[in-house]
């Protein structure tokens, strides 16, 4: 038994390293000062300033994803907390698994309204996980050590803990977590294995299946992107993913389709439409993926893995529900599949690739680059071109049409290499993720693909970049508009463009050096690889103003209240017969 | 040029579905929740219900062991069979609630309420109140020359008979406690 006696802030920094925290990110006030001195005396925990609390959670966010191990992050009381809250919201709807910690007021001026005072607790309950304010210095050990477990136990997510300045200062009794009391809190993993039988019936009986995946096979761990690979390899099943699930079956792989939804690609979101059998990995019916709810996949048998109860039946009911942890029902799946001796449908499947190859035909992504204004999907495409050898490149994202382009047109061969905020939609996430994943991986090659608008959210974060020294390559696709507000005002209002472009930007080269980083205009197609290779060259921080096409659309795209088969297109795409007129058109 | 042929009024104008998918009858359930006493948890249930826009009809809530800490909420809701299932669903993952129980689903239960009844008024009414009180088994709990407290325990609709009969009597002011609901038989929770 190791019980020492320390002050609350000592326990902070000692629970942290029992943790196995190596990263925090955070920002000082009145209210942490007394964990700030523990962290300033001790060297196993490395601290990143950051410029402001939002960028702290997005960057700890983006540790945990690059790394599957929580992000911290430590940040002052009011608002402190409060410039925290669209980092937790964001990680709770991508069920990110990050520890943060406020300070507050001390105990006995709780109420008072006091300097920098806010209702932490009430304000941040409904966009945590689960959240404790902690009134005595015995209670705060047990109390983090349950909110590590809670952040990375069943479907992850956000957790906070507030603590009053009296409890840092006052000393009690240091609990490590294996003294500590067990939570009751532990959602069930394993799978029903009469339902993981029906599973695997299906699966020999289907003629039209599809797996589609998400996050949550992610969230399990590299282990569920191995055996997903092994089924879906096993059967020569298609399958597409969600946004969030990017990387856990390869983009080079046999069965693979793209992305689906919104702006996912035709043959994704036609296979969605006419499959009989639908197998939905880690993923949640968002509403970005099913549109018009009542003609989703309306011919299909549906089974859902899923670890939170509450995802099932949601949004879409499923035949078949199997809540457990992917990793575990998928391994169940395979040992049952391997004890039946269970083959496919061979013939039927044939003749669904067959179908799926003449959607594939469509060419969805197809466009065309000519004349002197750079494409943003050429630049994309490029991007992906010169850096898909790099052996250790993560991709970041803002939000808006530059993360569908790079969504579209970037490969990912690994889980864990793409960052991007998918259930929030957070503009100014992609930057400061960019910062968490260099500090996560100091070698790597970090991009972020980056729209102006969005990536002024969180430009501040460029001191940190440079402070730390993390090489993170900001990739900005310069339209001077809000791209996709601008999409919706022409496609769905009117083209009236209400405050949709970007006035008084700032010159990006200038801004770079301004924070004593390198900057690099790209204006003409020519140019765009030597450019790129540019960036990648530089030892440090590098922001890339590319002008691209001002009034590029996303496609394809599903207008929302519309079902899978009522997708746009765009001009480009090989369409033959399919639509009757020129332009993009319903098909 | 608008590449779509959308309809004015349509919900394709929105970034949403806004056609409600849920053409279901409503239902109305008892839930028995079973929480960790601990701060802001009662909290955490009634910003589940307003975030997520369901209704609650009636709330009870008190510690029910002392030694364990945990508390029973009793509340009644009412929504489509999804949405009632998504409740309990949303209700089991919040971190310090133990059990979520539907005491409508699962076998009989006996629900009560108790109220109490300010009622004031001279002669004739004050007697006939009175009257009307000892047919409901109504205790009396207070009392002055002018009015009474009835207390009141039984299901939320004799609660409703009772206070419908005191109206026009001089029902000056009620207090309901919500619905305590136990299920029938010999097993417990």
């Amino acid at each position: 038994m190791s019980k020492k006696q320390m002050t609350g802030a000592r326990m902070v920094v000692e629970a942290l390293k029992d943790q196995g925290v190596e990263v925090v990110f955070g920002y000082p006030g009145g209210a942490v000062l007394p964990i700030y001195d523990e962290i300033f005396q001790q060297n196993r925990i490395r601290h990143v300033l950051v410029r402001h609390e939002q960028g702290a959670v997005h960057a700890a966010e983006g540790y945990a994803r690059s790394t599957g191990k929580p992000g911290v992050v430590l940040v002052t009381s009011g608002p402190g907390a409060t410039n925290a809250v669209t980092g937790l919201t964001d990680a709770l709807l991508d069920s990110i698994p990050i520890v943060v910690l406020t300070g507050q007021v001390p105990t006995f001026m709780i109420g008072t309204d006091g300097f920098q005072e806010a209702d932490t607790v009430g304000i941040t309950r409904p966009c945590t996980k689960h959240n404790w304010l902690v009134k005595e210095t015995d209670r705060l050990a047990p109390v983090l050590h349950e909110a590590f477990h809670v952040a990375v136990s069943g479907r992850p997510g956000p957790v906070l803990v507030d603590i009053p300045k009296d409890v840092q200062f006052a000393t009690g009794t240091y609990v490590s977590p294996k003294d500590t009391k067990t939570s009751h809190y532990a959602p069930r993993t394993k799978g029903d294995a009469d339902m993981v039988r029906a599973l695997v019936e299906a699966i020999e009986g289907a003629k039209r299946p599809v797996f589609y995946t998400g996050g949550g096979v992610i969230n399990s761990g590299p282990k569920a992107s191995r055996l997903l690979r092994e089924l879906v390899d096993t059967t020569g099943f298609p399958i597409t993913s969600t946004l969030m699930g990017l990387g856990a079956y390869p983009a080079s792989g046999k069965g693979w389709l793209g992305m689906l939804g919104m702006h996912g690609l035709y043959e994704a979101n036609l296979a969605m439409h006419d499959c009989d059998l639908m197998i939905n990995v880690g993923a949640r019916f968002d509403d970005r993926i099913t549109g018009r709810i009542q003609d989703f996949s309306p011919n299909s048998v549906k089974a859902h893995i899923d670890i939170d109860p509450s995802s099932i039946n949601k949004v879409i009911h499923v035949e078949m529900p199997i809540i457990g942890d992917v990793a575990s029902v998928l391994e169940d799946v395979l040992a049952v599949w391997k004890e039946r001796g269970s083959r496919v449908n061979g013939k039927a499947l044939k003749d669904w690739w067959k179908q799926i190859a003449e959607w594939k035909a469509i060419d969805c992504l197809k466009f065309r680059q000519e004349g002197k204004t750079i494409k943003p999907q050429h630049a994309v495409q490029r991007l992906e071109a010169l850096t898909k050898d790099h052996p250790d490149r993560y991709i970041c994202t803002e939000v808006g049409q530059h993360q569908m382009w790079a969504a579209q047109y970037m490969d990912f061969d690994e889980p864990n290499r793409w960052m991007t905020s998918g259930g929030l939609g957070t503009m100014g996430y992609g930057f400061p993720a960019s910062i968490g994943v260099q500090m996560a991986h100091p070698d790597a090659l970090v991009i972020n693909v980056a729209g102006e608008a969005s990536w002024l959210m969180n430009m501040q974060e460029m001191g940190t970049a440079i402070q730390y020294r993390l090489p993170v390559k900001q990739f900005i696709l310069n339209n001077e508009r809000l791209g996709m507000v601008r999409q919706w005002q022409e496609l769905l209002h009117g083209e009236r463009y209400s405050h949709s472009w970007s006035e008084a930007l700032p010159d990006f080269v200038k801004l770079a050096e301004a924070f004593g980083a390198k900057g690099i205009r790209i204006d003409d197609p020519a140019d765009l690889d030597e450019g790129i290779r540019e960036m990648l060259a530089y030892d440090g921080p590098v922001i890339v103003d590319c002008l691209v096409e001002k009034h590029e659309n996303c496609f394809p795209m599903i207008p929302s209240g519309k079902p899978h088969n009522e997708m746009i297109l765009g001009e480009n795409a090989d369409t033959r017969n399919a639509i009757k007129e020129g332009g993009a058109v319903l098909v | 040029m608008s590449a779509l042929k959308i309809k004015k009024g349509s919900s394709s104008h929105s970034a949403y579905d806004l056609r409600d998918p849920n053409v279901q009858t409503v239902e109305r359930h008892t839930l028995a929740v079973i929480v960790a006493n601990e701060a802001g948890v009662l909290a955490r249930v009634i910003g589940l219900f307003s975030g997520r826009g369901y209704n609650i009809e009636s709330l009870t809530v008190a510690e029910v062991d002392h030694e364990g800490h945990r508390s029973r909420i009793t509340v009644v809701t009412t929504g489509t069979p999804s949405v009632i299932e998504q409740i309990k669903a949303q209700l089991g993952r919040i971190v310090p609630v133990h059990e979520v129980h539907d005491l409508t689903t699962e076998g009989p239960a006996v629900e009560r309420e108790l109220a109490l009844f300010k009622v004031s008024g001279k002669g004739e009414r004050r007697v006939e109140a009175l009257r009307l009180a000892d047919i409901f088994r109504a205790n009396v709990v207070d009392s002055t020359l002018e009015s009474f407290v009835f207390e009141v325990t039984g299901t939320s609709e004799k609660i409703d008979a009772f206070a419908d009969l005191m109206r026009p009597l001089g029902l000056d002011e009620m207090a309901r406690t919500g619905i305590a609901a136990l299920s029938r038989g010999k097993s417990g929770l």
